[in-house]
């Protein structure tokens, strides 16, 4: 359009926007923002120079001039969009990191295996509705043996390699007088878990002094061997969480009758036979029974109204399987590198 | 109890191979350890007549056998034996034999002289772990016939590992019984015919106790030959059932022990004065035994004696100079029951375990005496021959066990097994386990084997039942028992939590035995009382922990010694503290870190690991009690710990643990290298914990003030929080201290801290006026108090 107003505001608006082009910057740009449109502006200064132009021109070159700050301030605007793209593009490429870089702080550390199958175990026996029951570890032979139905000079006593203090204080050498106690205590019907320490005195490749072991009491007026079956299959095939093989062979423990002792199908070879089940295919890993009537007397609980069943495990035996460890030492060697392979 | 097969077999002989015995064995709780060949592999072996023999020309040592084995002309063979003999039987191996260890037999030049052949030792046949010289046959032994198929070496040597219940099957006959009722099939027990007397020689027998011994059999047996030999068979046999033959009374009475299961024992007669006496010991009596040692016999020990001296440890071990010898023609054969209770851990008080002990603490059978001493007569005499005199029984009927009949409700059967059987079927299987039964009214009454000690009570034969019908049998039930719900307290310390807690704040969980050495219980903590194992496995594992900390420091050290310098650890378990009142066994939860604060890092600065790096860890657990606020950390001491940098914790003025570093003089005795910091808490202390309580969200805004306070150097930041907290208690919301400084600007002395507080009402917007008169409340209280004053 062709200008003829003497007000030179195409040319103006040219300059403006080529000055816009040439800003580099925010700051610059609003440098040309202001020249030309700021309060005392050049363009702002043509609106008031519109006076000295003839009434008829007036409004056609007060639109002019609109229209040539609309366009610079379009020009402005697009300017600053661009330069805010570019400044935001620069701060990303220069905030660039390397996200391959090790994180900051503390790394987690981790529970013992034998912990670690503890609770997988408590948790399992919970599930079933078992209550955690705990006792003490220092003893009196009452409750570790005499109340179990193991008098003094029976052979099975001579099999548990008993430590002593004195001639009736020692260290327990199972999680069976947790039974006793719990039934001095408590009223059928019972269903506890014992998990906790146990002492022995042997120590070689394939013993260490002191383990774990996890027992468990149901009584009840309505209990058999059945049920009993049932809890330690569920238990076990859970445990490994595999269909496992059981096998309950008849055994002896005082203070149960009738007693077994529980093979799995052997969770390494899988029952073909292998080095750690000694080419049987089997693998021992509980003892249980039906309560003996005389533990029952023992405790005040009447043996022809009330039955129960009772199981022990070896704790560090079923960690051993459960996570492929060969040297039962290693558990109490505390060797980071051992440890950091269960966290 | 181990044991040939092929000896068991005569007994009884069901159609299933050795496998199938041995988990038939085990399947009826009588565990099979160990099933292992007779002999190893071998072939070509013949028995031999050493026809001449002659020195090598140019070995001292070799001479030159001419062997005749049945085949062919005789053998000249090479031999370095010192007892090889003409006219001897020996086992030779042929050219292309085959010895254990596949090793070959070949034609072989021995110095210059050919040699076709070897004679064997026990040993080279791997019939023993060692042998002097070859093996000698007997007389009768087959020329030319295969030393293998004559001593029937195809054979197996089972290995019963028999739990304490089942003495009735440490003799063959009784294994043979279980065999036979697991596979119905029958028993053929050897003849077993009484030997008439043919003298009337009876040696006198007085039962002094007869509780302990209600019955004695014993038979004279005169003129025996002294320098008969036990024959092979019967050597082979005790061989496999792990006994090394002797000399034939003690082979004899061994063959019986491992037969019948009836423990013997042969005196010589001439020894012998006056009478047998089986008393209790006198103490201080003094017996020699025939392992070589003297025993000094207490009162509570049943003894054999003459009428003069102790000649046994009945039921244990006879005596050194009354049993038979080289030179005995006449002796006296032992078959007696002595009570399991007055046998049980005697054998063991005295440092002894033997074949007999073991039998007669899990109890002998009591009516086997006089059949076990009739069978070991006629064994006898085959070989050593000589003229028996009367079995001559002595025995106190009321002492002896009664065979008590039980009842046996068959209801009963099904409440304990879950599994309904049929009558016929219960019956069955007593029955043919040897048991007499009657029918009654719930059931029958049953009168157990007087060789089944372990049968007493109803739930014994309901054992025996499942067990014959077979465990695996019995039904697999679901049902879930009366569900009882159990108490959970929500207050109580969780102290999986709190291991959970430690856990994700980098710390890995040790377990370490609760004995420690007493030199570290002593180092950690000097001068407290502890508990000490009689029988201790070491003097290293001796002494019951009282802290969990020698545990710790031990792992420590192991862990740093094995370039793992970075430790975080923690345990938590019993410790045994000895007080006035008695043992205390404290449930506690302790840790440990030494070396970088965190793990190193690209751009973290290494920093080692401080006192108030640990603090956050405690306070986290303490936390978990959901009231963190009820405990103070207070300047406390322990010879342990660095004075400087020791804190008591409290809750409610009690001791709840203790946290600090490591003494750097127990450092250094322990060769640990730098800072070490431990706490430990007792975990009954933090057991009561608080419920979560809801208190309303405050509408208005809260406003912060910093204030920055110069006190004296003595001043702890547990004093100012006190006061401060004291001094608001509606308003403060939070008291953040976010910079402690000494040094420049600051008068040496004092100390400098600033602290945020941050202030909110719940009932209205906080005017300036209002936040004002509240500050200068509290610093008037900190200038009166602690002698704070605002820095400039």
């Amino acid at each position: 359009m062709a200008e003829n107003t003497g007000l030179g505001i195409a040319s103006l608006r040219d300059a403006a926007i080529e000055a816009i082009a040439g800003a580099t910057d925010l700051a610059a740009l609003d440098q040309v923002r202001v020249r030309y449109l700021g309060k005392s502006g050049e363009m702002t200064a043509l609106l008031k120079r519109l006076g000295t132009l003839p009434a008829e021109e007036r409004p056609a070159a007060g639109q002019e001039i609109n229209r040539a700050k609309v366009a610079v301030q379009e020009a402005i605007d697009a300017r600053k969009g661009a330069l805010e793209q570019a400044s935001l593009a620069a701060r990303l490429a220069a905030e660039r990191i390397d996200v391959s870089l090790p994180g900051r702080g503390q790394q987690p550390g981790g529970l013992h295996p034998v912990t670690r199958a503890l609770r997988r175990i408590e948790r399992l026996f919970a599930n079933s509705g078992f209550a955690v029951a705990e006792g003490p570890e220092v003893e009196d032979a009452y409750h570790n043996f005499e109340a179990l139905n193991i008098p003094e000079h029976h052979p099975a006593r001579a099999m548990h390699d008993t430590f002593y203090f004195d001639a009736d204080r020692l260290l327990r050498t199972h999680t069976s007088p947790v039974q006793i106690r719990v039934m001095e205590e408590q009223k059928p019907p019972l269903k506890i878990i014992a998990p906790g320490r146990v002492y022995r005195c042997d120590s070689d490749l394939t013993h260490t002094p002191m383990f774990h072991q996890v027992e468990g009491l149901l009584v009840d007026e309505n209990v058999s061997f059945a049920d009993l079956k049932g809890v330690l299959y569920d238990f076990l095939t859970n445990f490994f969480e595999r269909d496992l093989a059981l096998r309950f062979r008849p055994s002896y423990f005082p203070f149960t009758e009738p007693s077994a002792e529980v093979d799995i199908q052997c969770v390494i070879c899988g029952g073909s036979g292998c080095r750690v089940c000694k080419q049987t295919g089997w693998l021992e890993v509980l003892g249980c029974g039906m309560v003996y009537p005389e533990v029952f007397r023992h405790v005040g609980i009447d043996p022809d109204r009330y039955l129960g069943y009772a199981f022990g495990m070896g704790v560090e035996r079923l960690a051993m399987l459960r996570y492929g460890i060969d040297d039962i030492r290693l558990n109490f060697d505390n060797d980071l590198r051992y440890l950091r392979q269960f966290a | 109890m181990r044991f040939s097969e092929a000896w068991l077999r005569e007994w009884v002989n069901p159609p299933v191979d050795t496998q199938q015995l041995a988990d038939q064995l085990s399947m009826a709780g009588l565990e099979v350890d160990a099933v292992e060949p007779a002999a190893p592999d071998f072939s070509g072996v013949f028995i031999g007549l050493v026809q001449a023999i002659a020195p090598h020309p140019d070995a001292a040592k070799l001479r030159i056998c001419t062997v005749d084995v049945g085949q062919g002309d005789p053998l000249q063979i090479i031999c370095g034996a010192a007892n090889v003999a003409e006219g001897m039987r020996v086992p030779v191996a042929t050219i292309g034999a085959r010895l254990p260890g596949d090793f070959k037999i070949k034609r072989a030049k021995l110095r210059g002289v050919e040699s076709f052949g070897m004679i064997c030792s026990a040993k080279e046949l791997g019939l023993a772990e060692s042998s002097e010289g070859i093996l000698p046959l007997p007389a009768d032994a087959p020329l030319g016939e295969d030393v293998r198929a004559w001593l029937a070496l195809d054979d197996h040597c089972i290995e019963v590992d028999l739990t304490p219940d089942r003495g009735d099957c440490l003799g063959l006959a009784g294994l043979a019984r279980e065999v036979a009722v697991i596979n119905r099939s029958p028993l053929t027990p050897p003849a077993i015919e009484p030997v008439a007397p043919a003298c009337d020689d009876r040696f006198p027998v007085s039962l002094a106790a007869p509780q302990a011994c209600p019955r004695y059999v014993c038979r004279v047996i005169r003129g025996i030959d002294p320098t008969a030999e036990t024959p092979m068979w019967m050597q082979e046999r005790l061989r496999r059932g792990g006994i090394r033959a002797i000399s034939p009374v003690v082979d004899v009475t061994n063959y019986v022990l491992l037969e019948l299961g009836q423990p013997m024992h042969g005196f010589d007669l001439a020894r012998l004065s006056g009478e047998i006496r089986v008393r209790m010991a006198a103490a201080g009596e003094r017996l020699a035994l025939l392992n070589g040692e003297e025993a000094e016999l207490r009162e509570d020990t049943l003894v054999i004696a003459d009428a003069e001296r102790p000649l046994a440890m009945a039921g244990i071990m006879g005596g050194a100079d009354s049993g038979v010898g080289d030179d005995t023609r006449d002796i006296l054969l032992e078959s007696a029951f002595f009570a399991p209770l007055a046998i049980s851990g005697k054998a063991r008080s005295y440092g002894l375990h033997t074949d007999s002990s073991h039998r007669f603490e899990r109890g002998v059978d009591p009516e086997l005496q006089v059949r076990a001493i009739e069978r070991a007569t006629a064994l006898l005499l085959d070989i050593v021959g000589g003229t028996p005199g009367p079995v001559h029984e002595t025995s106190s009927a009321e002492h002896l066990p009664p065979r008590r009949p039980l009842q046996l409700r068959e209801r009963r059967i099904a409440q304990v097994l879950g599994l309904e059987l049929p009558a016929e079927s219960v019956e069955d299987i007593l029955g043919r386990l040897g048991m007499d039964l009657e029918r009654s009214d719930e059931g029958w009454t049953v009168t157990p084997p007087s060789a089944r000690f372990d049968l007493v009570q109803e739930v014994d034969l309901i054992a025996d039942v499942g067990r014959i019908h077979g465990y695996d049998r019995i039904p697999v039930s679901h049902a879930s028992a009366s569900s009882v719900t159990k108490s959970a307290p929500e207050s109580g310390f969780d102290l999986d939590r709190a291991r959970l807690a430690l856990v994700d704040r980098g710390f890995h969980e040790v377990i370490t035995y609760s004995f420690v050495s007493p030199e570290i219980q002593a180092l950690v903590e000097p001068g407290v009382e502890t508990l000490q194992l009689a029988n201790p496995i070491s003097a290293e594992l001796s002494t019951m922990r009282t802290s969990l900390w020698p545990g710790l420091l031990q792992s420590a050290l192991y862990n740093q010694s094995r370039q793992q310098d970075r430790v975080r650890l923690f345990e938590s378990g019993l410790r045994f503290r000895v007080t006035p009142d008695g043992l205390r066994q404290e449930l506690g939860i302790g840790g440990l870190v030494a070396g970088g604060v965190a793990p190193e890092q690209w751009d973290q600065k290494a920093r080692p690991v401080d006192f108030y790096d640990l603090k956050a860890d405690v306070e986290a657990l303490l936390s978990l009690t959901g009231a963190a606020g009820e405990f103070r950390f207070v300047p406390g001491e322990h010879p342990a710990l660095h004075p400087g940098q020791t804190a008591r914790i409290e809750r409610n003025g009690e001791a709840v643990g203790l946290m600090g570093m490591l003494h750097p003089s127990v450092a250094a005795k322990l060769d640990l290298d730098g800072d070490v910091f431990l706490f430990e808490l007792d975990i009954l202390q933090l057991d009561e914990g608080v419920l979560p309580r809801y208190r309303q969200i405050s509408r208005f805004p809260a406003i912060r003030r910093d204030l920055a306070l110069l006190v004296d150097e003595g001043v702890t930041y547990g004093a100012i929080d006190a006061c401060i907290r004291a001094a608001e208690p509606e308003l403060l919301r939070e008291l953040v201290l976010f910079d402690v400084y000494t040094g420049e600007n600051i008068d040496s002395g004092r100390k400098s801290l600033a602290l945020g507080l941050i202030l909110q009402s719940s009932s209205q917007t906080l005017t300036d006026e209002v936040i004002e008169r509240t500050v200068g409340r509290i610093l008037d209280r900190l200038t009166t108090e602690l002698g704070a004053r605002l820095r400039d």
